[in-house]
């Protein structure tokens, strides 16, 4: 079967700092992988190189086959990026919404700008997206507005609006007051069983467990140990995993 | 004559002025405003370093000598050389290149205030750098500039005082003119001053507002 | 363009030291009025945390006057106006009198602005630890206010410097007015004034990056 996504010989450093140290791994269509580690294991970095908003310093992306970020040997300018980020929904740890435009407006602008649907038709796009993640109810309020929780569900809708054959998650809950993390999980819980294929970054290690066929332990900026995430997260092989997931539990 | 109708004959002559400074304030602020927001833009964003240096060079000569000089220069200076600027013409491009330069640095700290994540979550999602500096950048960086923006005009007002110097005929050209003819100088002056400070109210109150409003936007 | 930088070479000699007489007098004159500004902005920063309501009201009306007046109005006034009710000012007296009076209200709002930025938490360990009001003052609150406002103090200084210029306009012997004159006696307006204006960029920029300095601190 062909991967969706696939990361060969990945390195990043800042400076003399080498933060990763050659990762490799493959994403299924459909499939969701977890990347689980402990600050600094370079899991948010990895994650960000996926769209280039980090530039790796070695390695290949694929993404369907096409090779993101390079095309002819040279590295590719933000304009260059932008049809193939395109195609890949992030959503952010601090969620990142626009506060100037309304939540509609933050659902629907790319649609509008990027793909040149007309306003209408967006608007559409956008609701139908909100519906998703049950935010419609707030559709012409400000982000401002809104609490956190409700803020990284209209991100999340903003990201499903790019029609992404990836989405990517940088530790979508981590910002969040613990009442709020559940409706967010929730509804990536939901957006599980639709098939999607979607790449996360969590310190939600029981939420790894259930949802995600795969999980991928960084630490040091290598993986140190992947599998299916039930085997991973309650039978784990190596000491280190083991170690870290014994710290996260108490 | 009355000292009140004194009085009036000296606002009826300042008032003449008053067209002049009313103008060359919105003229300078226009052209500061546009020129600045430009400059802003490239300085904050093209990345090349020339242009850089270039603006960061020009922006250091404005704000580091006088207006009253850099008037002079235009004024005087191109002359001499066969380039003959009205005076009103030498107001505002001095006044608005001067001004240029503040609001370059208002603009610059407004871009610098928003948050990394704004600009990281627009080319997340596809928009280029362009669209992301005008769709998400720029209406929130403007926000945060208004209440400099304000001050700025406030400051202006008073500043075009300066350009009756190089012979414009504003209210303080003529509140000199008045005053070799009569020998009412305590009160053409107070008046005049009395005359930008009613003038400036307005400009205080908007400027209070857009601080209230503005002053504490988080990105 | 040789053209343009040929006077300066024929007559530099001659100018160097005309322009340096009057960088002395604009420094001169700037130092003074800047020392009478900070004295007036300190009294009248205490006018405006007064409990005297009086106090309060005169410092929010001079403050609201002087951001609205022009320097230039206020320089007439006292040069050109006061002799006609009895009080002569000489034109650098004057123009130290305008030129502190106007920035006196700068020097109050940055003081009000310092103030405000440090933490109420600052005071309240200072007179937790045993420390009379007075003393947290002194020794807790104030330097550190003059660390935050050293910065924009600087600034404001700078300010204060280019609008000396205008004393000029009331016959004080500073650049501009040396330039005026050294313009209609070597009919060269465009060369002399850009040497002026150099005149000022050399006392005025080092203060300028001194102040930026100050106000980032090194660590990234």
């Amino acid at each position: 079967m062909n991967a969706l996504l696939s990361v060969a010989g990945l390195r990043k450093s800042y400076g003399p700092i080498e933060v990763l140290k050659g990762i490799d791994f493959d994403v299924a269509p459909g499939e969701k992988i977890a990347l689980i580690g402990p600050s600094g294991s370079g899991k948010s970095t990895c994650l960000r190189c996926m769209n280039f908003l980090e530039k790796p310093s070695a390695g290949e992306i694929r993404l369907d086959g096409e090779r993101i970020g390079a095309r002819n040997g040279h590295v590719m300018s933000d304009r260059q990026l932008a049809p193939q980020r395109a195609e890949m929904g992030m959503v952010f740890q601090l969620f990142n919404l626009w506060p100037h435009l309304s939540v509609t407006e933050n659902v629907a602008i790319a649609a509008r700008k990027v793909r040149g649907l007309p306003a209408a038709e967006a608007r559409e796009l956008a609701l139908e997206m909100l519906a998703k993640v049950h935010m419609t109810h707030r559709a012409d309020a400000s982000p401002l507005e809104l609490s956190g929780g409700q803020q990284q569900r209209v991100a999340i809708a903003r990201a499903l609006a790019q029609k992404p054959k990836l989405m990517l998650f940088d530790e979508p809950t981590s910002a969040l007051d613990p009442e709020l993390v559940q409706e967010v999980l929730k509804v990536m819980e939901e957006l599980a069983a639709e098939g999607r294929t979607m790449l996360i970054v969590t310190h939600e290690i029981a939420f790894a467990r259930d949802i995600a066929d795969r999980v991928l332990f960084l630490d040091g900026g290598t993986i140190v140990e992947a599998g299916p995430a039930r085997q991973v997260i309650t039978a784990p092989r190596e000491a280190r995993t083991q170690a870290f997931l014994n710290k996260i539990r108490h | 004559m009355t000292g009140f109708s004194i009085f009036f004959s000296v606002v009826q002559g300042l008032v003449a002025g008053l067209g002049v400074t009313v103008f060359v304030t919105i003229a300078s602020l226009a052209l500061a405003a546009a020129f600045g927001f430009l400059l802003a833009l490239l300085r904050q964003f093209a990345g090349i370093k020339f242009i850089d240096l270039a603006i960061d060079v020009c922006c250091e000569i404005l704000c580091n000598v006088p207006a009253l000089t850099h008037l002079f220069i235009l004024y005087f200076g191109l002359a001499s050389i066969g380039v003959k600027l009205t005076s009103i013409t030498a107001a505002v491009l001095g006044l608005g290149l001067i001004g240029a330069a503040i609001t370059c640095a208002i603009f610059r700290a407004g871009f610098a205030a928003l948050p990394g994540g704004q600009a990281e979550a627009a080319l997340a999602a596809g928009l280029t750098p362009l669209q992301t500096i005008f769709e998400i950048l720029t209406p929130q960086a403007m926000r945060i500039a208004l209440p400099g923006l304000g001050n700025y005009a406030v400051q202006l007002l008073k500043d075009t005082s300066v350009v009756s110097a190089i012979a414009a005929p504003e209210i303080m050209f003529f509140a000199r003119s008045m005053v070799t003819s009569s020998f009412q100088t305590t009160m053409i002056y107070a008046t005049a001053a009395a005359l930008y400070l009613l003038l400036s109210l307005p400009l205080m109150q908007v400027t209070r507002f857009l601080e209230r409003r503005y002053g504490r936007l988080k990105g | 363009m040789s053209a343009f930088l040929a006077p300066y070479g024929d007559y530099g000699a001659e100018w160097l030291p005309l322009l340096l007489r009057a960088m002395v007098n604009t420094a001169l004159l700037s130092v003074c009025a800047f020392a009478l500004a900070f004295v007036f902005g300190l009294l009248l920063s205490l006018c405006q945390k007064s409990s005297f309501a009086a106090l309060r009201y005169f410092a929010a009306l001079y403050v609201t006057i002087v951001r609205g007046v022009p320097l230039l109005a206020v320089l007439f006034l006292l040069y050109f106006g006061l002799p006609g009710i009895g009080i002569v000012f000489d034109a650098f007296g004057a123009a130290i009198a305008g030129l502190a009076l106007c920035f006196a209200a700068q020097v109050a709002e940055l003081f009000r602005a310092g103030l405000k930025a440090i933490p109420a938490g600052q005071s309240e360990a200072a007179l937790a630890a045993g420390f009379t009001p007075a003393q947290s003052f002194v020794l807790i609150i104030l330097p550190q206010v003059a660390r935050v406002i050293l910065a924009p103090m600087i600034i404001t200084f700078v300010s204060l410097l280019k609008d000396s210029s205008l004393a000029s306009l009331i016959t004080v012997n500073e650049l501009v007015l040396t330039g005026r004159s050294m313009a209609t006696e070597y009919f060269l307006p465009l060369q002399i004034y850009i040497a002026v204006g150099l005149c000022y960029f050399a006392i005025a920029w080092p203060f300028s990056v001194l102040s930026r300095r100050l106000a980032l601190p090194a660590t990234r």
